[in-house]
């Protein structure tokens, strides 16, 4: 569908993954140097010109099984190490959120607001670094440059595309189950209150007019919800306040650090379907960015020590740095699984999500 | 108060309901008492054919056609029937072309490539929007804007492509064609775009332009002409009626709190179904006078289907006492039946 959509799809997971990974560093207490210095490597080789170059190219779409690749290589584009698990559950965890900022996003527009989110936040981790920030502004540049003109239905075609992409994905993530945001059956919860899109109307009144465009009737109807009028604008501007929540860091430093993660809901038969039909050019999508994303020299320091790995989601007071693999698997073993719960039925309105 | 409607069993699809444009059709074949859904999921369009007394339900479904180069799936923008007085086609439109089948999905009986560029450019290349027209006029929309008028013969494949409109520069979104039954009216067709313009035509061997009603900045993704009025749902959750050949505003509705993708109207009565990405379906009664060339529009009914982005909703018969949901990521079909 719309072509201009791998761009979009690509910094709000890359962002979404920066912010993962710099809570678990911080909550793994990884010494302050190589944490930046791992996020730092990784900002580098998300926003490599060639691989940008690249990726703004007019296309359709990766699969699934593509783009994994690609996230896969970018999250070891640096000392840190994971293992297949914890890869598997952070690539979960980042398509998980962006498909919830996609499906809440107010307007189609607004995915560019919630990109723009994202960079702001890249921004700011690198904003030390010369040389990676004047990289990460020339790249939001080009998105205020490519996305700004689009209309209102091209972002729409974007964001249908999108919903394509993370079609039936149903993974349930703790930290979205505790806000309330998730029902059990891993399906999002979609608000009937709170503000309306910027340019729509409140939903309830109902004009009619004479042939000379006199307004003769005014009438209100019960819409049935609660909503409220539209908040300003967030601006489109390479800086400037987004409005908008979504695509926000919302793992901050005191959260708590459960993020288990749970299998699919029930109904498994519709559970994401990875595309297994021979495709001689799946082959060539899977070789080009992802190898333009691998074949990146990451600068290594002349004393450095072997990678470390970096656990992702187990709690606090069960992880500390360069755990050896065994414990780590014995205490990964240890989580609940929420395997096949009986569906609970949704939940009605629950809050409004910012 | 009680509830006009009242939800029936649901319908199990194969796969789930893709976030598309007036993503549900339905063709009631009255003699075998069966109804005909289609839904459509990335590249493949699930169809079941219900029953009438709940019992039996089977299931079918079409791929969209690749063309003849083994790049990525073909993604389908829309599948919906075409009743016309000889024969019903089942049309699919996407990313490649427009497919079209018996009634049944049986056999394809034509194929229409559109010119998909070598490389892809900066605008996607799709095809959207269907509607039959009159004895014989099967209209396709295309992402350039351009409507193409197929002439459809009473049977066989021979099915040629008789004109192409080029009036909108805007990505076709929705098309419709006057439902009513009344062959008095002017206007056949009208056509919608991204950009909000509605195109009102009189159908015949060449097509005619009766009249250009200018949008407002925002995309125009659903529409529906009866008895004349044109019936349009926009991307800001208003609906708004127009007076076809005229072009004049007749009402206007702030509807629903995000993007409309789906209206039908049951033309015997003149109900009304508008559904939306807030999860909300709602029926409305339209009632004209042309005397005055006014229209009433009236709230009936609100249904919530509770956390759900909705994208396909249709009366299941021309009185409107049953309608059909679908969602966005949702495997069924829900249904509704006045109480």
């Amino acid at each position: 569908m719309s072509t201009r959509t791998l761009p979009l799809l690509f910094i709000n997971l890359g962002g979404e993954m920066l912010y993962i990974l710099d809570q678990r560093l911080r909550a793994q207490n990884i010494p302050a140097d190589k944490a930046k210095k791992v996020m730092n490597d990784i900002i580098t080789t998300m926003f490599n010109k060639k691989f940008l170059e690249e990726l703004f190219k007019p296309q359709e779409l990766y699969s699934k099984k593509a783009l994994r690749t690609v996230f896969d290589r970018l999250a070891h584009a640096s000392i840190m190490r994971l293992n297949q698990a914890s890869m598997d559950k952070l690539y979960d965890l980042m398509t998980m959120a962006f498909k919830y900022q996609v499906l809440l996003c107010p307007r189609p527009k607004d995915i560019l607001l919630v990109s723009f989110n994202h960079m702001d936040a890249i921004r700011d981790f690198v904003k030390d670094t010369p040389s990676i920030l004047s990289q990460v502004d020339e790249t939001n540049k080009q998105l205020v440059e490519i996305y700004t003109p689009l209309s209102g239905g091209e972002f729409q075609l974007i964001r249908q595309t999108l919903l394509i992409f993370f079609q039936d994905m149903h993974i349930r993530v703790s930290i979205f189950l505790k806000d309330k945001v998730q029902n059990s059956n891993g399906r999002f919860v979609l608000p009937t209150s709170g503000p309306v899109p910027y340019g729509t109307h409140t939903p309830g009144l109902i004009r009619m007019f004479s042939c000379s465009g006199e307004e003769v009737r005014r009438m209100q109807f019960r819409d049935g919800g609660n909503y409220c009028g539209a908040l300003r604008e967030g601006s489109f501007e390479m800086y400037g306040d987004r409005v908008i929540k979504l695509g926000t860091n919302m793992y901050s430093v005191s959260r708590p650090v459960e993020t288990h993660m749970s299998g699919t809901s029930k109904n498994s038969s519709q559970h994401t379907k990875v595309n297994t039909t021979p495709n001689p050019l799946a082959k060539e999508e899977l070789n080009l960015l992802a190898r333009l994303m691998g074949g990146l020299e990451v600068q290594k320091s002349a004393n450095t020590d072997s990678g470390f790995r970096v656990n992702l989601f187990a709690t606090d007071e069960e992880e500390e740095t360069n755990r050896p693999m065994q414990s780590w698997l014995r205490s990964w073993g240890s989580l609940e699984r929420w395997e096949n719960l009986p569906p609970v039925p949704a939940a009605r309105v629950t809050t409004s999500w910012p | 108060m009680s509830k006009m409607y009242h939800k029936e069993k649901s319908i199990q699809l194969k796969s789930s309901a893709s976030a598309l444009y007036n993503n549900l059709s339905v063709l009631r074949i009255a003699p075998r008492c069966l109804t005909y859904f289609t839904v459509v999921h990335a590249n493949v369009v699930n169809m079941v054919s219900a029953s009438w007394d709940g019992l039996n339900y089977s299931h079918r479904q079409l791929q969209s056609k690749e063309g003849n180069v083994a790049t990525s799936s073909s993604l389908i923008m829309q599948a919906a029937w075409c009743v016309l007085p000889s024969r019903d086609l089942l049309v699919l439109t996407s990313q490649k072309g427009i497919q079209m089948y018996e009634s049944d999905g049986s056999i394809m009986v034509y194929w229409h490539a559109l010119d998909t560029p070598e490389t892809p450019t900066a605008k996607a290349v799709f095809a959207r929007g269907i509607a039959a027209v009159r004895e014989k006029y099967i209209c396709v929309g295309v992402s350039s804007g351009s409507v193409l008028v197929f002439d459809v013969p009473s049977k066989g494949s021979n099915i040629t492509l008789s004109e192409v409109l080029e009036e909108h520069k805007e990505a076709i979104t929705d098309m419709a064609s006057e439902c009513s039954g009344n062959l008095e009216c002017i206007a056949d067709l009208v056509s919608a775009d991204d950009s909000g313009l509605l195109c009102v035509w009189k159908s015949g061997e060449d097509f005619q332009l009766l009249n250009k009603i200018p949008g407002f900045d925002t995309s125009c993704s659903s529409v529906k002409l009866w008895k004349g009025t044109v019936i349009a749902g926009y991307g800001t959750g208003q609906i708004r009626l127009y007076e076809g050949v005229t072009g004049i505003l007749l009402a206007e509705v702030n509807a629903h709190a995000r993007w409309i993708y789906s209206l039908d109207i049951a033309p015997f009565t003149g109900l009304l179904i508008s559904a939306a990405e807030d999860s909300w379906v709602r029926v409305w009664h339209l009632s004209l006078t042309p005397e005055t060339n006014s229209v009433e529009i009236e709230h009936m009914y609100n249904e919530c289907v509770t956390d759900t982005q909705i994208c396909g909703a249709r009366f299941c018969d021309g009185d409107g006492y049953a309608f059909a949901v679908t969602g966005y990521d949702l495997s069924e079909i829900i249904r509704y039946t006045q109480a």
